[in-house]
């Protein structure tokens, strides 16, 4: 099976890897780039846990194929703070305890910051509706969308003071 | 959310701190089982049983090693021979042989899935693309799934021989019902001959899986010299690796074990599945070999909660006082026996003062996965059958159902549920905070019913070790053997700033290696911050000692001149040595200042619980809509406010997909048909409304701060409390879980 040489743009980054044609994009990012914030909890694109941004579209990387991503923009959990400082959304899930074993953390958060740059002020229903792509087993969602309520409130204080 | 008003002078527990480990767990960085690699590290798959039951004739593996890449392959021949012998595993005991037989079918396979052999390879594409290269050659069996099926007369026999233990005089046919156990105390019969009222029904659930979202995964490396390492997630390392070595014939000595994160188990992850497999690779190619599962394998192949069959019937006088409660259940508990019959009865006969009870479980196997604990096994079945049944007794009495529950509810001293007396239990007090709050008596919309339940769960102690050092600036390290698997390591940390009196941020907690501290039993039985809490404190509370006796030496004063607050040692004429300042003075001692505690607390309590639960039923689809909902929990004292509610939110929302959406639905060969997210369907975001909890607080008085297991009682109460809410809502008594719209729909149109 020849490989194919992939070329793309990670957190802002320059990155290239090798791939199988039928390789996922969730493997690529997990294996080749060691990028494991992303996880795999089903394969099937039911679970949102491997959730990144590819060309500012949210994705389950589970569900692309590694060379899909030649030549496009792909944003990850790993690159959701700046440096060392959280985004308000990672602020808000440790603030309200918004995670047990954390499994499905990073694709909440990635799939929480793109909900809150399309819509700054979501009401209750619509970040249920937005996450329902997200499962999580531990929190039933409480303190989930109680985080995400709060991060957007910071984040449109921030934005007027700004 | 009504955080108790805390009484008490604590200045750390009750509150809600950013856990150790949440920015790990935020940006990406926790390294979970699928994540981790170690050098030189290659990649296994597992071939396993398309059929439901059959013999294994012969395995050629010929051409799956012969494919380029191909670095071992492995069969049952490379599992050393079991003796039949019951060993501890996870929170519960099994025979060996059954372990072994899980984790690589040993002559015959069990279920679809079974795994039956394993390849590992330079890459997991070539492990999958081997493992397809093996032949097995079966002779197929018939299979059995439903519990009817499994005790007929001519039903096939998933292991040959097995007698009916528990029964006297034991039967001399072999059969698929591995175990019975049966409490009993007057005569029941009687009994409800002569109760006023009476209610009774035959009750249904399937199987449902724990659903964590994190696969089973893990990198084994297994030398020449027989020394091995695992790293793994998993709810006990050092219990996984005691199976482990069991299994393989291993000093346990020789087989370090080391604990990634782990993502989510709910008794799932227990005991093994791919760890000897692994390990066999690893000595074959001599390499570190990583075997995960998939989704599909996670449902075909490991433990889900057994369904159960239930006859009940309870009785009670004109004014609500119950006489007696009789019940026979079976558990649908898949391919290997040990399934929670005991904790079944437990559960009926634990929460409620009954002269006269007969209780009795099945323990019937069947050709699906041999089931594994899942929060609080045994209970959230049968107590589905008691409160939903305690629920059309109250309709028949005309009584509010919080109101019967409450004229029979056990209070400390009433007999538990083998009869000895309830410790410091708070049952009334939970009844009493839901009937006084705002959703009990709020108003209902239209197609709307309210239903509550209540329930209990035993919880646990278990053992426990834990290490409590100071390093020279005061800086605190805990450290323990219980993986983390909801926020303990915070409960870890504020447990030992309380009784240190030092700032939550100064101690840090580790949860070591199985080389690195001594021995902790799962994380289960809802009893990390119990039992390992426990073990915390008494750790702290030796190395207080030690810093009071050294303040004192260095002070020239006696030991009870010293008052330690806020972190440090004051002494006669305001004389304050912090903890920084004794620690760093060690050298001047007889050494570092640590202290290491072991223990195996016995002075456990139950956890009582009442939820509330609002529905919309809509007529024309049978969907059912969970529009409210509030869970009531005595839980002793609340360390960690977010994470003990979090506990009753998780708890509440796995019991209502139970209720609502989860079951294993099998074709006519015994194939889950639903083995993905898709088609089992787990709550969402947008299924749940809040979920509003409220924490009693009746502490355990045997535990320095009062704790009492939290996590497994929520999923209790849930599935009686959607039934009855549903009942409440149609005016018709659904028997059979879950409550999907095909089965409300064609339940309303059969009593229209």
């Amino acid at each position: 099976m020849s490989r194919m040489a992939i070329s793309t743009t990670v957190n802002g980054d320059p990155a290239e890897f090798l791939c199988d044609p039928s390789e996922t994009l969730l493997d690529a990012l997990r294996s080749s780039l060691g990028l494991t914030g992303a996880k795999e909890g089903c394969g099937s694109g039911d679970c949102g846990a491997c959730t990144v941004m590819l060309d500012g579209q949210m994705v389950c990387s589970c569900l692309v194929l590694a060379a899909e991503a030649e030549g496009r923009t792909i944003a990850t959990i790993e690159g959701v703070a700046e440096g060392s400082v959280l985004h308000p959304v990672q602020d808000k899930f440790l603030e309200f305890g918004a995670l047990q074993c954390g499994f499905c953390t990073p694709g909440f958060i990635v799939a929480a910051k793109a909900l809150l740059e399309r819509n700054p002020d979501p009401d209750e229903s619509e970040i249920r509706y937005w996450l329902a792509g997200n499962l999580c087993r531990c929190t039933g969602y409480d303190k989930i969308v109680r985080a995400v309520q709060a991060a957007a409130a910071q984040m449109r204080q921030e934005g007027a003071t700004a | 959310m009504n955080a108790p008003e805390n009484p008490k002078t604590f200045k750390v527990i009750g509150t809600r701190p950013v856990r150790p480990d949440g920015v790990d767990k935020v940006t990406g960085k926790a390294v979970y089982g699928p994540d981790f690699t170690t050098a030189g590290m290659i990649h296994g798959a597992i071939l396993r049983s398309p059929h439901a039951h059959a013999r294994i004739i012969s395995i050629d593996t010929s051409k799956a090693e012969a494919l380029p890449g191909v670095k071992a392959v492995v069969t049952s021949a490379d599992f050393p021979g079991q003796e039949s012998k019951v060993v501890a595993a996870g929170e519960t005991s099994s025979n060996l042989q059954h372990i072994a037989s899980t984790c690589m079918a040993q002559g015959k396979v069990l279920y679809i899935g079974h795994a039956v052999a394993a390849v590992a390879a330079t890459t997991k594409a070539i492990a999958e693309a081997a493992a397809k290269l093996i032949v097995v050659d079966y002779e197929v069996l018939p299979h059995v799934i439903e519990v009817e099926e499994a005790l007929a007369d001519g039903a096939p026999i998933l292991h040959e021989g097995m007698i009916t233990k528990g029964i006297e005089p034991a039967p001399t046919k072999p059969s698929n019902a591995s175990a019975s156990f049966t409490l009993h105390d007057g005569d029941v019969d009687a009994a409800l001959a002569a109760s006023a009222v009476t209610a009774t029904g035959k009750y249904r659930t399937a199987p449902v899986h724990q659903g964590y979202i994190e696969p089973h995964a893990c990198v084994a490396s297994w030398n020449a010299d027989g020394q091995g390492q695992l790293w793994i997630s998993s709810q006990g390392h050092f219990d996984l690796r005691n199976q482990t070595a069991a299994v393989l014939h291993m000093p346990i000595g020789d087989l370090r074990t080391y604990p990634l994160e782990i993502g989510g188990g709910f008794g799932g992850k227990t005991g093994i599945y791919l760890e000897p497999v692994a390990m066999l690779l690893s000595k074959k190619s001599g390499r570190p070999v990583r075997l995960t599962m998939s989704r599909e394998e996670v449902f075909a192949g490991s433990g889900p909660a057994p369904g159960v069959v239930a006859d009940i019937i309870i009785g009670a006088s004109e004014d609500g006082t119950l006489t007696a409660l009789k019940l026979e259940f079976w558990n649908q508990s898949g391919a290997y026996p040990g399934s929670t019959i005991h904790p079944g009865v437990m559960t009926a006969l634990g929460a409620y003062r009954l002269p006269a009870f007969w209780a009795r479980g099945w323990d019937v196997l069947s050709n699906f996965a041999g089931t594994k604990a899942y929060r609080a096994p045994g209970a959230p079945q049968i107590a589905f059958v008691v409160e939903s049944c305690l629920d059309d007794l109250a309709l028949k009495l005309g009584m509010d159902p919080i109101d019967l529950r409450l004229k029979n509810a056990v209070v400390p001293g009433d007999p538990g549920p083998v009869r000895l007396p309830h410790g410091k239990i708070g049952y009334v007090e939970c009844l009493e905070a839901a009937k006084a709050h705002p959703h009990w008596s709020a108003p209902l919309g239209p197609n709307q019913g309210r239903g509550v339940a209540g329930a209990f769960w035993g919880n646990y102690g278990g053992q426990s070790t834990a290490s409590v050092a100071l390093a020279s600036d005061g800086s605190v390290q805990v450290t323990t053997g219980s993986p983390d698997i909801g926020g303990s390591r915070a409960s870890m940390a504020i447990m030992a700033a309380e009784t240190l009196q030092v700032p939550y941020e100064s101690v840090r907690v580790t949860i070591a290696d199985t080389a690195s501290i001594g021995y902790s039993m799962v994380t289960g039985g809802s009893r990390v911050t119990f039992a390992t809490g426990k073990a915390v404190v008494v750790a702290a509370r030796e190395v207080l000692a030690t810093l009071v006796s050294r303040a004192a030496s260095l002070m020239g004063v006696t030991e009870d001149q010293i008052v330690w607050r806020d972190g440090a040692a004051h002494g006669p004429g305001e004389q304050v040595l912090t903890i920084a300042a004794i620690a760093g003075k060690a050298g001047q001692f007889s050494g570092p200042i640590s202290a290491e505690a072991a223990v195996n607390p016995l002075d456990y309590l139950p956890a009582f619980a009442v939820h509330i639960c609002d529905t919309e039923v809509d007529a024309e689809t049978g969907q059912v809509a969970v529009v409210r909902y509030t869970a009531v929990q005595d839980v002793g004292t609340a360390i960690h406010l977010d994470y003990v509610e979090g506990q009753l939110q998780g708890g509440a929302a796995q019991g209502i997909g139970w209720a609502l959406n989860e079951a294993y639905l099998f074709d006519g060969q015994g194939r889950i048909e639903n083995p993905g997210f898709l088609d089992y369907r787990m709550p969402v975001a947008s299924d749940l409304p809040m979920i509003d909890t409220v924490l009693v607080e009746v502490p355990n008085p045997a535990h320095p701060y009062g704790v009492k297991g939290v996590g497994e009682a929520p999923i209790v109460p849930p599935l009686a409390a959607v039934a009855n809410a549903v009942r409440d809502a149609t005016g018709k008594r659904f028997t059979q879980l879950p409550l999907t719209p095909d089965r409300v729909y064609a339940g309303l149109k059969a009593s229209a």
